[in-house]
Formats: structure tokens, sequence, C-alpha cells
């Protein structure tokens, strides 16, 4: 047995196999053949077997999401079966007597910048579709895995750090947890973890080694402990605890149905972060009274292209119909820094965090912007919809905002479309700059949210995702907490609502504070509601305040 | 030789899944089957080749059939290209 320790970001025990997750390199080499028939072959057979993929492929996106999205495996079939594209790989060969690979890469990069060169946009994107298929050979060609988990029973991810669009591949329900060399606890690798109810440890550094591969193994994520091939005693003891915390969460859900409420009565609502359109069941098991965060790029993420308008109505629609009539405030498209699909085409930055990210992609391309306003608005009719904007810093912003959306009304009502004029426009307070001037933002919307993690990260000067930090990095700095104070400060003098919707807002060691503050929404990940009610219930505000719980905020 | 002009209506052009659909119905026919866009021409069977022409909405391309099929071939291609774009 060997025992290795991280940090564990996500709650819960995980018994399972471990599976080493390497993102290859594949280095492509430049070698000289003889038999240019046997390398084409080789090419070929790699070429068909890639067709049985994409088949393979489709007929699950087919039956899993629906044939329209699965259309892009159609595609990329047709594709990988063009003339020209194969002609040049048997040229190269033939030719210049080179390998498969090497032919393939040159080929990849003739037709990929055939496409990124074209005027029209929408058939630049399609240069990543060229990358797709020619990788997918590639792949074949070194006989690299394809998926990101290729195992038939649920397994224990191990990796050096996930990349969201990595995270998004999963099949979630392979997923037992998460152990990671490098990351910090506000990852993805970590915020999935918690958002999908399983235990994720970061930081094992080069410990965690990839002989460790397929050997069963033991993680607890309350104290960061990986167990390898663990010994009947310690698999014994696990089993009692993973009991005991389903146990307590069982517990937790005695709570279910019960008021947010204080003892002094004081109420507060208690709503649920997702991430995905799947996430929903979770809220409402756990009993959310609206989702506070609906983060829509996920839909980008998942996507090879843009979503259109259609695609991301019926989501939208789905979720506001699933929590029936229940609040769902969405959060439009929060693409940049750490979030990157390939199609948005946004070259790369020396500072992304502080650089072309969210509402500033929106506000420059418009007609993204416009057409996840209009699929919202269309939405809008189906529940209780309610929409706000990231990475807010000036009035300019809001009003430009506000203009923009006024203009997207005006179509829907030129075009007789049905939709909720009164859907209620809000802002993400997550820049420093936001929340010193929110006195004159809270004049324009009717709601704030305080990104709590985004806050902290703009206010400390501190990068979330750097592990070397994690030890300068207080999430409780009373920096932080007057910002958030002011914040409510200023919603209420003008009179309206303020949520909190970071990480911080699960944090029961300041549920007193913000309950003192006044805020007036806290939005969680769903495993975090019960706890979080139990918090508020066992809590006498009036109490905290007495006792001067803000004063050192003011 | 059988030769007719068309003027594209789908307003997103002839993209990704249309083009896609058009070379696989073009592939079907053994004549020779060449699209033209002003002063560029490409073989219908070929889908890159196709889609690198960028043919936008309201584009008029002419598309010229060549071969013993040559008459189906016509009748077919043109009403898909009415009835997809």
């Amino acid at each position: 047995m060997i025992i290795l320790k991280g940090k564990g970001v996500s709650d819960g025990i995980a018994i399972g196999k471990l599976y080493f997750y390497e993102r290859k390199q594949l280095l492509v080499e430049k070698k000289m053949i003889e038999d240019t028939d046997r390398e084409y072959e080789r090419f070929e057979d790699a070429r068909v077997k890639a067709i049985e993929q994409l088949d393979a492929l489709y007929n699950k996106a087919v039956e899993e999401i629906g044939e329209e999205e699965a259309m892009i495996f159609e595609m990329h079939k047709m594709m990988l079966d063009d003339e020209d594209y194969c002609d040049n790989v048997k040229e190269i060969i033939n030719n210049e007597k080179v390998n498969a690979e090497y032919a393939l890469q040159q080929t990849k990069e003739t037709f990929y910048e055939m496409f990124s060169s074209m005027d029209d946009e929408y058939m630049r994107g399609r240069a990543s579709d060229i990358k797709d298929i020619s990788d997918r050979i590639m792949k074949i060609l070194f006989n690299a895995p394809t998926q990101i988990i290729e195992s038939e029973e649920p397994v224990i991810i191990a990796s050096d750090d996930l990349l969201p669009s990595e995270t998004v591949q999963m099949d979630k329900e392979k997923l037992l947890g998460f152990v990671t060399m490098y990351g910090s606890s506000n990852s993805h690798t970590a915020i999935l973890g918690r958002m999908m109810e399983i235990p994720a440890i970061i930081n094992l550094q080069d410990k965690l080694k990839a002989i460790y591969h397929d050997k069963q193994v033991i993680i607890d994520g309350f104290t960061g402990e990986i167990y390898i091939e663990p010994d009947n005693k310690t698999y014994n003891k696990y089993i009692e605890k993973q009991r005991e915390h389903e146990h307590n969460k069982e517990l937790l859900k005695q709570l279910k149905g019960l008021e947010n409420i204080t003892l002094d009565g004081r109420k507060i609502d208690i709503y649920a972060n997702i991430g995905h359109i799947s996430d929903a069941e979770s809220a409402l098991t756990n009993d959310a009274g609206g989702v506070g965060l609906f983060r829509s790029e996920f839909l980008y993420l998942e996507n090879n292209d843009y979503p259109t308008e259609e695609q991301q109505f019926e989501i939208y629609k789905h979720i506001a119909e699933k929590m029936g009539g229940k609040k769902v405030i969405i959060r439009t498209l929060d693409i940049g820094a750490d979030k990157q699909a390939d199609y948005f085409a946004i070259p790369k930055e020396e500072n992304p965090a502080l650089g072309y990210r969210a509402i500033r992609i929106c506000l420059d391309r418009e007609y993204v912007f416009k057409t996840q306003l209009r699929a919202l608005f269309r939405a809008s009719i189906y529940g209780k919809i309610a929409i706000m904007f990231p990475m807010i810093i000036s009035l300019n912003e809001v009003k430009k905002i506000k203009q923009i959306v006024d203009e997207v009304k005006l179509e829907l009502f030129n075009e007789s479309i049905p939709y909720n004029r009164h859907v209620e426009l809000g802002i993400m307070i997550e820049t420093p700059a936001a929340a010193i001037i929110s006195d004159l933002l809270a004049k324009e919307v009717d709601f704030f949210s305080i990104g709590t993690n985004d806050l902290t990260q703009y206010t400390l000067a501190i990068d979330r995702q750097n592990q070397m930090l994690e030890d300068f990095c207080d999430p409780h700095h009373p920096a932080i907490l007057r910002l958030i104070k002011t914040v409510a400060d200023n919603a209420h003098r003008n009179g309206i609502w303020v949520g909190i919707c970071g990480e911080l807002g699960a944090d029961a060691a300041l549920t007193e504070e913000f309950l003192a503050m006044g805020v007036d929404e806290l939005s969680v990940r769903p495993s975090a509601i019960f706890a979080l009610r139990k918090k508020v219930r066992e809590t006498n505000v009036s109490e905290c305040l007495k006792a001067g719980i803000l004063d050192p905020y003011k | 030789m059988k030769e007719f002009t068309y003027v594209v209506k789908d307003s997103a052009g002839i993209h990704a899944r249309p083009a896609g659909l058009l070379a696989k119905k073009a592939a079907g026919f053994k004549s020779d089957i060449i699209i033209k866009k002003g002063e560029k021409e490409v073989a219908a069977k070929k889908l890159l080749a196709l889609m690198s022409l960028c043919v936008k909405c309201e584009d008029q391309i002419t598309i010229a059939i060549e071969g013993e099929d040559e008459d189906t071939a016509y009748t077919e291609i043109k009403a898909f290209l009415e009835e997809n774009l």
C-alpha cells in the first residue's frame, strides 16, 4: 500500500481503479521510406478506422443529443472522404518518399491554411474541423487513445491538470473522482468535483505517477489522501467512512422543504449554481429556490462553432420549464481567460484574465451577443428567466448592453415573436471597479450578483489557478468583505436585490456576515444547499449585529 | 453537356452541411459535375473544394454536367438545390 497526500478540494470518498489520463503530444517525425504503396495503405487503414469511429460517435450523439448536433460527425466523415485531401497525402508520400504521419501533417497544414485564410468568418471556423479530422487519423497512426476515459467501468481520473474543454468531454457516468498533480482549489477540476459531488484531490505534484494507472485506489476528498492498492484494514475502514458520509448527506436532506430562515426570522433565498442542463436535477433534489447562476458558456465549450439561436433557445426553454416557475438567472457568455473555445479564434494574450473575455467579447462581437439574447428572450415565456452580464467595469457598458437588449426586443416585437417584456436584468459584480461604482450601477439594473471568485482574484491580484500562491490567498480578506458590504448597501439604497454566486457564498464561516449585511440571495453548488440552510437556521442575525460582526468592514 | 444557373437563397449559403449533402449527391452520378462561381470552378464531388468556393446567400452559381447520366444528374441536382439551398 502506498499513501500519497495532496489537497482535498471536494469532499467524499471514492474507491475504484485509477485511470491515468495523459495528453499525448504527438511528435511527427519526417522519415524516409521506400515502400510508398505500403505507406499509403497505412494512411488508408487509419482513415477507414477514423470513419468507423465517427460513425459510432454519430450514432451515440443521435441517441443522446439529437440529429442536428450529431451532424458534425457526419460532416467530419464526409470530409475524410474528400478526394483532394486523400490525394494530397498520397502525392506527398509518393513524391517525397516520406512516412504517412509526415504527409498527413503537411496535408493538415495545407488545408488548415486554406480555410483559415478565407474571407468568410464561418468558413475560417472550418479550419478547426480540418484539425479535428487530421488529428483523429494521426492518433490512430500513433495508436494513441482517442477518448479521455476509455474504460468500461467507472474510474478515478488522474492527470497533470484538466482543461475545461476536457472535463466537458468526459462521460460523467464514468467518473468516481479526480486526482491531479497541479491546480488550485478554485480550478475547474475542483469546481467540477464539487458540482458533481465526487471527491477531488489536487496538488499531488510528481508523487502522482503514471505507473499507478489501473491500480485499485481509495481517495479521500476530506483529507486529501490517496491509498494505492490499499490493504484490507484500510479498505474496510473506508467502506465504513463512505457509508457514514452518505448517511450525513441523508441527514442534511431531512432539512428538505424547510425554510431558509434565521432564529430571529430573517429569510434568505438559497439558489443553485449550475453549469449544465443536466445539473438542474441536482438543483431540484437539493431544494434550490431557483438557479442563481446558469453558466451558459458550457453551450459554447461543447460546440465546435457558435451555437445557433435555435440550439440555445431549446436549452434555455428546457431549463426554464424544468425549474417549474422558479427563477433561473442565466449568465451570458463568459468565454475567455481560462475558458477557451478554438472557434472564437482569440489571439494569444499576454494576460488573458485581464483580457478579451466575457462581456467584452459580446460588446465587440455583437452578432454573437444578439443571438444569445434573442434565444434568451424567446425562452423567457416558458418560465421565470432573468439575465445577468459578467465582467462589468463601467456604466457605459451597462448602458450599451441595455441598448442592445432594447434592439433585440424590438426585433422580436417586429417579427411577432412572443417574449416576456419584464425579464429582470442584472450584472455580476466581480471587478473591484464595479464594486466601487455600484452606487451608480444600481440605478441601471434590477439586481446584482457578486461573483466572489473573480472579485477575489482581481482585488488581491492573485491568480486563482496558480497553486504557488495558495498560501498568500486569503478568501476572507477584509478588502473583499468590505467590497461586498459596499455593494450590498448600494443595492439596498437603490431598491434592488443583491446575491452572491461565487464559492464564498457556500462558505459557512461567512454566512453570519452575509446575513448581517442583508444579502438577499446566496447561490451555491447544489450539494452545499442543505449545509447552508442548516447554518442559516442556527443563526441569529440581531445577536450577530449586536456583537459587532460588521464592525471590521465599515 | 448540360448547364444551368442557380441563385442561392439559403441565408447561410452553401455552408458545411449542405456542401456535404451536395457532394454526396454529386458523387452518386458518373458524370463530371462542375460548379462555377465567378472565375472559380470546382468539382461538386469534392467537399473541401466546394466549401472553399464560399458560396453565400444570393450568389449566382453555374452548374455544368457532362457524362452518360447527365440528364438524370441535371434533374436531381437542380431539385436538390431548389429544395435545400
